[in-house]
């Protein structure tokens, strides 16, 4: 293939990556800004929506696009509800503690991806696009469903934008990462928001994987790649910064897939792990982080 | 109150160590029931075969499938009155399709379960790393594979694979018919690891001594997820697309390769392996429609269907699709797994050669020479696939290979090799290793 058309088609691998990464990483970004917690199980979350939409989809069999769109919805509300008992039931009894939390959230990771593996299997499960078409480019075809994902996602972004940065609910949630102290102290129930940045971090992730199982199928080890690319994805933009997640989401998504289709996937993985490495070093608050005070 | 308290959690757990030990002497009891149940019954002690499965991890779905066909295969030998009058138990470990747990699984057999044999293991890593310790313990070791590391004389001599072929005699026996039927410019996308490295390196060389040549090889992650990333590298002088590809994601690589190519493709020469345990009829399959798949067993029921493949798909539970018969959605591994029922044939037939009585170091060594000793496998009940020859020197297989077509959404074979077409000079002597 020649350059150009193989740069093409490395550029929308690289943007479906990107637009996935950023979904998954955003909740992750959220729930360290907001609570101060590593969420090690985030990765947990992503699978487990990607494995309810499989459950969804079975259960009810209508037209595949009819249930992939139940789906889309109906899978982010359960992980909500996991996310939320997890939330009430451990988190806050540890008092946020980041320590503590911690050793929690990778508690959490093994139990649920266990709990996976006896009650979904671990066979590969494929989930029915909701429509499928071939886009043909003079010089190889494309899912039209992975350019969908990519609107998706981007729509999906510039909402969370818009919440977060225009409404009162994304106030409060902004005061509360600016000083949790002052927030509690000017009557805005913390812990209320702590649960809620919880659940929709988690629903975040959720949201990816409905989008992605479609094209990569759902299985109980899936959640250990988004983790560590999102964790990449954060400490490269800054923990806690929404716009550094999405800059360096598109960074290390674009990078990943360039790199990969031109020389190996391999390489990719060594070149974002060293920029991990570089960013520690040269600015350990991220691209965008706020110097920690 | 702070007493009160302390004294409570202490009881809390005493209580708790209470009941763990409980739990595990329970367990424990429960692990020695059977056995003396069963001298109290005054049966005979049973042959234990321990059967290091797949269960989780990349090869679930074939782990899933050899465990059937064992338990259907070691019911019929039980019904026939065992082995040299013993019946025969499987003890299953699950190795997780990790070669540092399979190796763990040999010793677990060696020393917990004090099973007379190993067997049943796939994925060509994970042999490779239980293969060592299965000959430190002196356990014998019978794979179902497919890799070439057991004829390369580069395991030893306690490991066997009768009932499988390997895919050098595989490649070697199919690259005639590929190069006079579907073109000499190949590019080959394989999984990077020991599997996938047979394909590449006894593939290429046999399919230069056709007069062809590989035009590029794409390795591919076994864990991958995603391949569109892969397919830019298919030069467009490609005339034949060979793939084989392993592990969860296999259903979207077909499914990306169908996006990449549309209707203009290469010839596309699959091996089933990248089919395995999913349903010819997928949406997005399509594109299959007239491209070649090596099977080691066709999945679909042939016309010239032998009796012996009608009883064999019986016992297992699949219907002439090649599904279960419980579940039309459960596809199997039919390629594969049949060497799971010879196999356990072949180790009844070796042992009652050499009389094997128990696990005792003559007894093992007799076992290994009788097996050594085996030369052929008629086709029949216990080899439904087809004759077999066995070469006792690399302790190997050789048999028929089947090439099948896609048309209106199943496989039809379409070319079958003789096993001449696959051998190859040995390029070992086991029995010339020590016991």
């Amino acid at each position: 293939m020649d350059f150009g058309p193989y740069l093409f088609l490395a550029s929308l691998e690289g943007l479906v990556q990107a637009a996935v990464l950023s979904l998954t990483a955003l909740g992750l970004s959220l729930v360290f800004g907001v609570m101060r917690v590593v969420n090690v199980g985030h990765g947990e979350f992503y699978m487990l929506g990607a494995v309810l939409a499989w459950w969804i989809t079975s259960l009810i069999s209508i037209h595949p696009a009819a249930g992939f769109l139940i789906a889309l919805v109906l899978s982010p509300v359960l992980v909500g509800v996991v996310a939320y008992a997890a939330d009430r039931l451990i988190l806050s009894r540890l008092d946020y503690n980041p320590e503590a939390t911690i050793v929690a959230t990778i508690g959490m990771l093994y139990v649920l991806q266990q709990l996976a593996l006896i009650y979904f299997g671990p066979d590969a499960r494929p989930v029915e696009a909701p429509f499928y078409f071939r886009v043909q480019f003079p010089w190889f075809g494309y899912s039209g469903y992975k350019l969908i994902v990519v609107v998706a996602a981007t729509g999906l972004l510039l909402a969370s934008w818009f919440v977060i940065a225009r409404t009162r609910v994304g106030l409060i949630m902004r005061a509360t990462q600016f000083d949790g102290e002052m927030a509690r102290a000017l009557g805005i129930p913390v812990r209320r928001v702590y649960s809620l940045v919880f659940v929709v971090g988690a629903m975040f992730a959720a949201v990816a994987a409905v989008l992605i199982v479609p094209i990569r199928q759902a299985h109980y080890l899936m959640g250990l790649d988004p983790l560590l690319l999102s964790f990449i994805v954060v400490i490269i933009g800054g923990l806690g910064s929404i716009r550094g997640t999405i800059v360096a989401a598109t960074i290390i998504g674009m990078s990943d897939g360039i790199i990969s289709v031109f020389f190996s996937p391999t390489l990719a993985k060594m070149v974002s792990t060293f920029l991990v490495a570089l960013v520690l070093i040269v600015r350990p608050e991220g691209l965008f982080g706020a110097k920690i005070r | 109150m702070s007493k009160e308290k302390s004294a409570k959690f202490d009881s809390t757990r005493r209580s708790v160590l209470k009941s763990l030990g409980v739990v595990t002497g329970a367990g424990a009891a429960a692990q020695l029931a059977p056995g003396v149940l069963r001298y109290a019954h005054g049966s005979a002690e049973p042959i234990k075969i321990g059967m290091q499965l797949h269960r989780t991890g990349i090869g679930a779905s074939y782990g899933r499938w050899y465990e059937r066909v064992t338990m259907a295969a070691v019911k019929i030998i039980n019904d026939e009155g065992g082995i040299n009058g013993r019946p025969v138990e499987v003890i299953i470990e699950d190795d997780g399709t990790d070669p540092k747990r399979g190796a763990e699984v040999v010793e677990k057999f060696a020393t917990l379960h004090k099973v007379d044999i190993a067997y049943g293991t796939l994925f060509s890593h994970v042999v490779i790393g239980s293969s060592p310790r299965a000959g430190e313990l002196k356990l014998p070791y019978f794979v179902v594979s497919e890799g070439h590391h057991v004829a390369s004389g580069r395991l030893n001599r306690y490991v066997f694979q009768p009932g499988i072929t390997d895919v050098k005699s595989q490649v070697i026996s199919m690259a005639p018919w590929i190069s006079d039927n579907l073109g000499k410019k190949v590019t080959m996308i394989f999984p990077d690891f020991a599997f996938g490295h047979d394909h590449r390196d006894y593939f290429s060389a046999a399919i230069k001594k056709q007069g062809g040549e590989v035009l590029e090889l794409i390795p591919i992650p076994p864990t991958e997820s995603s391949f569109t990333r892969y397919f830019p590298r298919i030069p467009a002088a490609t005339e034949v697309l060979y793939h084989v590809m392993v592990g969860p994601g296999v259903l979207t690589f077909v499914k990306e390769l169908g996006q990449h190519f549309g209707s203009n493709r290469p010839e596309i020469f699959g091996f089933i392996d990248s089919l395995e345990a999913v349903d010819l009829a997928t949406p997005q399959l399509e594109f299959l429609e007239g491209t070649y798949f090596w099977e080691g067993n066709p999945r679909y029921a042939q016309p010239n269907q032998t009796e012996y493949d009608k009883f064999y798909r019986e016992k297992v539970g699949v219907d002439d699709n090649g599904a279960s018969l419980s579940d039309a959605k459960d596809t199997s591994t039919y390629a594969h797994m049949f060497g799971c029922w010879e196999t356990l044939f072949i180790i009844k037939q070796a042992m009652e050669l050499s009389g094997y009585q128990g696990r005792t170091a003559a007894d093992k060594q007799g076992l290994i020479e009788a097996m050594e000793s085996l030369s052929t496998f008629e086709e029949g009940r216990d080899h439904p696939q087809g004759k077999k020859i066995f070469n006792g020197k690399i302790h190997q297989s050789f048999g028929h290979q089947y090439i099948s077509r896609v048309q209106g959404g199943r496989l039809n074979v379409t070319h079958t090799t003789s096993i001449e077409d696959g051998l190859y000079e040995p390029e070992a002597d086991y029995t010339r290793m020590p016991l």
